[in-house]
C-alpha cells in the first residue's frame, strides 16, 4: 500500500543537510528569505557543529502562514546534500514526506523509502557542465538547488531573483552568476520533475510591517541605542555576533562625522576575567559598559559580579546561553544559567536578570538593562540563548521613543557637593536601598571615596564592625526589592474560558508557548499564561500562582531553574508547580509543550476548565 | 604603625605647591600596615611625587587589587576616587575606567602576588596594550596578608623566615615589561626615596604604559639574613644605571652636569627626564639593550635600578582606538543615541 505524499501549503518544514564550510548558508537564507517576500512568514533555524568546516550542518525552515514560529518537529521535505548523513536525513523524512537529493552518482534502491516522493537533480553534473572553477562549483550548487525548489514548490522565481538584486546591488557580474545557476536549477525541475509537489508555497500577506534579524545582532543594536560606550568581551559561541554587531552598529552611527574618531571603545580582553573587570571599571568611572558571552564565560567572571553587587557599579551582561554544563553543547540552545546569573558569586547575593523573548526585545531589554544597571548600580543580566541570538527570526519592527533620555541614576553632582549635601556613598537617603555615587573626577575636595569589595560603613569607610555589615546587607536587600517594579513587567495571557491552570514561561520558550496554548485550547484544554521578563519577581508573578491550582514552568533546562527561583523567591509550595523540561539542545516545541500538560492533566485527572478550586493539585 | 589620627592643624608656613595644595592634601587615612614596611615609603613618594607636579588630586583615580600593597591607596591621596578591587584584576579594572575617561591620571598599584602569581596574565596584557597608567608593584618576595609563603618574584635559593629554601625560579616583572611593550620601565628601592620620587613623577607624566618594579622588603616576613628582598641584600647589591630628574615644560631649568653625562628625553607632555649617568655606560632608549643588561647583571647577583627603558614617542591605547578627544562618560544622549529616524531606516533594511 503506497502512502500518500503530504499535501500542505504555506504549512511545512523543509529542512537542509549540508557539509559546513560548503558555502550553503547563503542559499538557503535566499531560499527562507524569498518565501518571505511572498507574504508568507517563515522560521529557519541553523544546526550547526562547533567546527569550521567538514562536519555536518542542517538548516531548517518551518513556513507558517498561521505565523507560528516556534520549531515545529518532523520534516516534510529533506534536501539532503550532504552523504555523511544520509542515512539519517532519510530516515527523519515524515512519511509520505519529500526528499530532494543530487542523482549525479546512482544510488541503490536500499538507500531509499518506500512512503517518500524521491526527487532528484544531477547538480554535480550540472555544476561541473557550467563551471571550469571548483569553488563555483560548489557555491553555484547550492543555489542550484534553490532553483529547483523553487520550482517544485511553486514558488515565485520574482521574489528569489529580486533578492539576489537586492544582496548583490551594484556588482552585475555577481548578479548575473547567480541568478543564472538559480535559472539553471528552475528549468531543470520543470522540465523533468513533476512540479509542483505537494507542498506549495502561494503568496499571502501574513508578514506585515515584521523585520527578520537575528537576537545578538539585535543585542548589539540595542546596546548602541542604550548609550554603552565600553564593551571588553572575550570570543566565545554563540555570543561573539553580539560584540560584531555592536562594533559594525558603531562605525554606522557612533564615528564622529567631524574627524572619524569613534564615540566607543571596544577591547577585545584576554579572557572573561578581563573583559569583566574591564566592564566594571568602565562602569565605575562613569560610562555605560558591557560585555557578552555564554555559560562558560559566566562561570570565570563569578568573583567580579560579587564585587560588582557589594561595591554597587552598574554593569551589563549579555549571557547568549548554550548548552551547559562545561564546554557542553556549544552550538546548542539551553536555557540553564539562570541559577549561575542570579546567585551569581560567594556569599549572599541576587541579581537582576531579563529575559527576552525574541530580537525585538533583545534590542529594547538590551538598551532598558543600562539604565537598569545605572538607577540600581548593580550588574544586570539579559538572558538571550542560542536559539533567539544566532537565528534569523521575523519579529516586531525595531521601537525608539525621541524623547527618552538615559537614566544615569543618583549621581551626586559638583554643585550638590559644592552646595555642602551630606554624600555617604552607602547612606540609604530615599530608603529604596539605592545610595548615591560620585564619578572619579566630580569635585577637587568633596566626594571622592574609597571603593572596596570589604565591608564599610555608610561612609565607605572599612569597617569590621558587625552593625556596619548588617545595615549594608539590608539595604541592599532593599534595593533587591526596588528592582521588583523596575524590570519588564510579566505579560498575562488568558485563555479563552476560566481555568485554575496556569503555565509560565519565559524567553525562547514563547512562540512554541503560544501554538501549545492553541493547540491545547482546540483539544479544549485552557490554560491561563504568564511570560516572566524579569527577576526579580513581581508581585504580579506570584500572585499568578497564587490564584491557580496548578501552574506548569515550562523550561529550557533539566533541573527546573526558573521554577526553582520562583519557589525559593516566592516561598512556593514545590508541589504546586509542575515542571515541562526540554533540554536536549534543540529547541522547545509547541508539541512538545502541549503533549507534556495534556498528559500531566490527564495523570492528575485534573480538569482544567472551570473555576480556581484553590487547592493544590498533586 | 600609629593609632593616633593625624593632627587637622597645619604649620603656617607648611609649603604649598603651584596649586595652593600642601603635602597633606595628597595623604590618605592612617597606614594599617606594619611599622617599617617598605609600602609606606612608596606611599609617601607618591604623595611627594604628586605635590610636586601640582597634580590636581581629583583627577587622579588610584587602583589596586588584593594584599598588603593593594591596601595602600587608602592611605594616599584621599582626595581621589580608589578602587580596591579583587586579586590581580586591577589592570583590567583600570583598563576599563581608563577606557570610561581618558582625561584622568590612572595609578595601579600592585603587589608581587597580585601581580606576579595570581594577576601575571591581567599585568601582561595591560603593557602590551597599551593601557596610559603608572603600574607600581610593590615587591617583597613573600605574601604579608597571609604570613609569609614565597611568592613567584623571590629568588631561586632565597630563605624564607620559616628556613624554607625556594626552589622556584623568579619572574622579573621588569623584564617582563620590557619583553610586552611598556613605554616607561624602570625599577626602585622603597629604601632610596631620592631615587624613587622622580621615577614616579616620570612615570606619572609618561603618555603611555609605565611600569615601576620597586623593591619594598617586608620588615615582618622577608627582611632575615638569606633573604634577598630584605633592607640590607638591597643596599648591598643595588646597582643603578641612571639618576633621573623631571622637569616640568614651564620650571627653568637650574640644574647643570658635567658635559657627556646627561641624557635628556622630551615626553607627550613637554615634561623633559634628565638623566644622569651613573657609572656605566647605559642607554635607556635601548630596548634590547635594556634586557640584555638586566639579565647580564641578574646573573651577577646585582639588581638593577634606575629608569631602564623610556620611549617617548609610543602611543597609548587611546590612539589605538581611535576614540574621541572628550571622554567617553561625557558623552550625552545625543551624542550617543542614534534615534528613532535611524531606526526606521534600519527596519526598512530587514524587510
Amino acid at each position: 500500500m503506497t502512502t500518500p505524499a503530504i499535501q500542505h501549503t504555506n504549512d511545512f518544514v523543509i529542512k537542509f543537510a549540508n557539509v559546513n564550510g560548503s558555502g550553503s548558508a547563503s542559499a538557503n537564507e535566499l531560499f527562507a528569505r524569498a518565501i518571505i517576500r511572498m507574504g508568507v512568514p517563515v522560521a529557519p533555524r541553523n544546526i550547526f557543529p562547533s567546527n569550521i568546516q567538514g562536519l555536518p550542518t542542517w538548516y531548517e525552515v518551518r513556513v507558517s502562514e498561521a505565523g507560528w514560529l516556534g520549531a515545529r518537529g518532523g520534516c516534510d521535505m529533506m534536501v539532503a546534500m550532504n552523504p555523511q548523513t544520509w542515512d539519517r536525513d532519510v530516515a527523519a523524512i515524515d512519511r509520505g514526506g519529500y526528499l530532494f537529493y543530487d542523482s549525479t552518482k546512482p544510488l541503490p534502491p536500499s538507500k531509499f523509502r518506500e512512503d517518500i516522493t524521491v526527487l532528484g537533480v544531477p547538480l554535480t553534473a550540472m555544476c561541473n557542465a557550467e563551471y571550469d572553477d571548483a569553488r563555483q562549483r560548489q557555491l553555484f550548487k547550492n543555489s542550484m538547488y534553490v532553483g529547483a525548489l523553487i520550482a517544485l514548490l511553486d514558488m515565485e522565481f520574482a521574489a528569489a531573483e529580486q533578492l539576489i538584486v537586492d544582496r548583490y546591488r551594484g556588482k552585475d557580474q555577481l548578479i548575473k552568476a547567480n541568478v543564472n545557476a538559480l535559472r539553471l536549477g528552475y528549468d531543470y525541475a520543470r522540465q523533468n520533475l513533476p512540479c509542483p509537489i505537494g507542498l506549495r508555497v502561494k503568496r499571502a500577506d501574513a508578514v506585515g510591517e515584521r523585520i527578520m534579524i537575528d537576537g545578538n545582532s539585535a543585542c548589539g543594536l540595542g546596546a548602541v541605542f542604550g548609550g554603552a560606550t565600553v564593551a571588553g568581551w572575550y570570543p566565545i559561541t554563540p555570543s561573539t555576533s553580539v560584540i560584531e554587531s555592536f562594533s559594525s552598529y558603531c562605525r554606522k552611527f557612533r564615528t564622529d562625522p567631524d574627524n572619524g574618531r569613534a564615540r566607543y571603545a571596544i577591547v577585545q580582553a584576554e579572557d572573561e576575567l578581563a573583559s569583566i573587570g574591564m566592564v566594571i571599571g568602565a562602569g565605575w568611572n562613569g560610562a555605560r559598559a558591557f560585555t557578552a558571552t555564554s555559560g562558560p564565560g559566566i562561570s570565570l567572571m563569578q568573583e567580579f559580579f560579587g564585587l560588582a553587587y557589594f561595591a554597587e557599579i552598574p554593569a551589563v551582561i549579555v549571557d547568549v546561553q548554550r548548552g551547559s554544563p562545561s564546554t557542553g553543547m556549544p552550538t546548542r540552545t539551553q536555557q540553564s544559567d539562570l541559577l549561575s546569573c542570579a546567585y551569581a558569586s560567594h556569599g549572599d547575593t541576587r541579581h537582576v536578570l531579563l529575559f527576552p523573548q525574541d530580537a525585538h526585545e533583545c534590542f529594547s531589554l538590551t538598551a532598558q538593562a543600562f539604565d537598569l544597571a545605572e538607577r540600581l548600580q548593580t550588574p544586570v543580566f539579559v538572558l538571550s540563548d542560542l536559539d533567539i541570538g544566532m537565528n534569523e527570526q521575523l519579529c516586531a519592527p525595531f521601537e525608539w521613543d525621541d524623547s527618552r533620555r538615559y537614566d544615569r541614576g543618583k549621581l551626586m553632582s559638583y554643585d550638590e557637593l559644592e552646595a555642602g549635601k551630606d554624600f555617604g556613598r552607602y547612606l540609604d537617603v530615599d530608603g529604596d536601598g539605592i545610595p548615591y555615587r560620585t564619578i572619579p573626577g566630580t569635585h577637587p575636595t568633596k566626594g571622592a571615596y574609597f571603593t572596596r569589595g570589604t565591608t564599610r560603613n555608610p561612609y565607605a569607610k572599612y569597617s569590621e564592625v558587625g552593625t556596619d555589615y548588617v545595615y549594608n546587607m539590608e539595604r541592599l536587600r532593599r534595593k533587591f526589592n526596588t528592582a521588583k517594579d523596575l524590570v519588564p513587567a510579566p505579560i498575562l495571557t488568558k485563555a479563552a474560558q476560566p481555568t485554575h491552570v496556569g503555565v509560565i514561561y519565559y524567553g525562547s520558550t514563547a512562540p512554541a508557548m503560544a501554538e501549545a496554548g492553541a493547540k491545547l485550547a482546540a483539544d479544549g484544554i485552557h490554560v491561563d499564561t504568564l511570560r516572566v521578563r524579569g527577576f526579580p519577581f513581581s508581585d504580579e508573578v506570584m500572585q499568578f500562582i497564587a490564584d491557580r491550582d496548578a501552574v506548569f514552568v515550562v523550561e529550557q533546562n533539566e533541573s527546573a531553574q526558573l521554577r526553582t527561583l520562583l519557589i525559593n523567591e516566592g516561598e512556593i509550595d514545590p508541589k504546586k508547580l509542575v515542571r515541562v523540561l526540554h533540554y536536549d539542545g534543540s529547541p522547545i516545541t509547541a508539541r512538545f509543550i502541549a503533549g507534556k500538560i495534556a498528559d500531566a492533566l490527564n495523570d492528575r485527572k485534573v480538569s482544567p476548565i472551570g473555576q480556581p478550586q484553590r487547592k493544590v493539585a498533586s | 604603625m600609629t593609632y593616633l589620627a593625624k593632627p587637622k592643624l597645619l604649620a603656617a608656613d607648611a609649603p604649598r605647591n603651584a596649586l595652593g595644595y600642601t603635602r597633606r592634601d595628597y595623604e590618605g587615612a592612617i597606614s594599617t600596615l606594619c611599622a617599617g614596611c617598605g609600602h609606606d615609603s612608596i606611599s609617601a613618594s607618591i604623595v611627594q611625587a604628586c605635590f610636586d607636579l601640582d597634580i590636581e588630586p581629583h583627577k587622579v583615580a588610584k587602583l589596586s587589587g588584593i594584599g598588603c600593597s593593594s591596601k595602600t591607596p587608602d592611605y594616599f591621596l584621599g582626595n581621589s576616587h580608589g578602587f580596591n578591587s579583587v586579586h590581580g584584576r586591577m589592570p583590567s579594572v583600570l583598563t576599563g575606567a581608563a577606557l570610561a575617561n581618558r582625561n584622568l591620571l590612572y595609578l595601579g598599584v600592585s603587589g608581587d602576588g597580585d601581580s606576579a602569581s595570581i594577576g601575571i596574565g591581567q599585568f601582561a596584557h595591560a603593557m602590551r596594550r597599551g593601557v596610559n597608567m603608572t603600574y607600581i608593584v610593590e615587591n617583597n618576595g613573600v605574601y604579608g596578608l597571609t604570613k609569609g609563603q614565597f611568592s613567584a618574584t623571590a629568588d631561586k635559593g632565597s630563605k624564607s623566615k620559616k628556613g624554607v629554601i625556594n626552589s622556584d625560579n623568579p619572574i622579573d616583572l621588569a623584564a617582563l615589561a620590557l619583553q610586552l611593550g611598556a613605554t616607561y620601565v624602570a625599577r626602585s628601592f622603597s629604601g632610596d626615596k631620592e631615587q624613587l620620587v622622580p621615577l614616579i613623577k616620570g612615570a606619572l607624566r609618561h603618555g603611555g604604559p609605565a611600569f615601576i618594579d620597586v623593591i619594598s622588603p617586608c620588615v615582618t616576613f622577608n627582611n632575615h639574613a638569606g633573604s634577598t628582598k630584605s633592607y640590607d641584600y638591597v643596599r648591598e647589591h643595588n646597582a643603578a644605571v641612571n639618576r633621573l630628574d623631571v622637569i616640568l615644560p614651564k620650571a627653568q631649568i637650574e640644574a647643570s652636569y658635567p658635559p657627556g653625562s646627561l641624557r635628556r628625553v622630551v615626553q607627550h607632555d613637554g615634561s623633559i627626564l634628565h638623566l644622569r649617568k651613573v657609572g656605566v655606560d647605559y642607554d635607556p632608549s635601548d630596548r634590547i639593550g635594556a634586557m640584555n643588561h638586566l639579565q647580564e647583571r641578574q646573573a651577577l647577583g646585582e639588581i638593577v635600578t634606575g629608569l631602564l627603558y623610556v620611549d617617548s614617542s609610543g602611543q597609548d591605547m587611546h590612539a589605538h582606538l581611535n576614540t574621541v578627544e572628550k571622554p567617553l562618560n561625557q558623552l550625552g544622549d545625543a551624542y550617543l543615541c542614534p534615534g528613532s529616524k535611524a531606526l526606521e531606516a534600519l527596519n526598512a533594511m530587514l524587510r
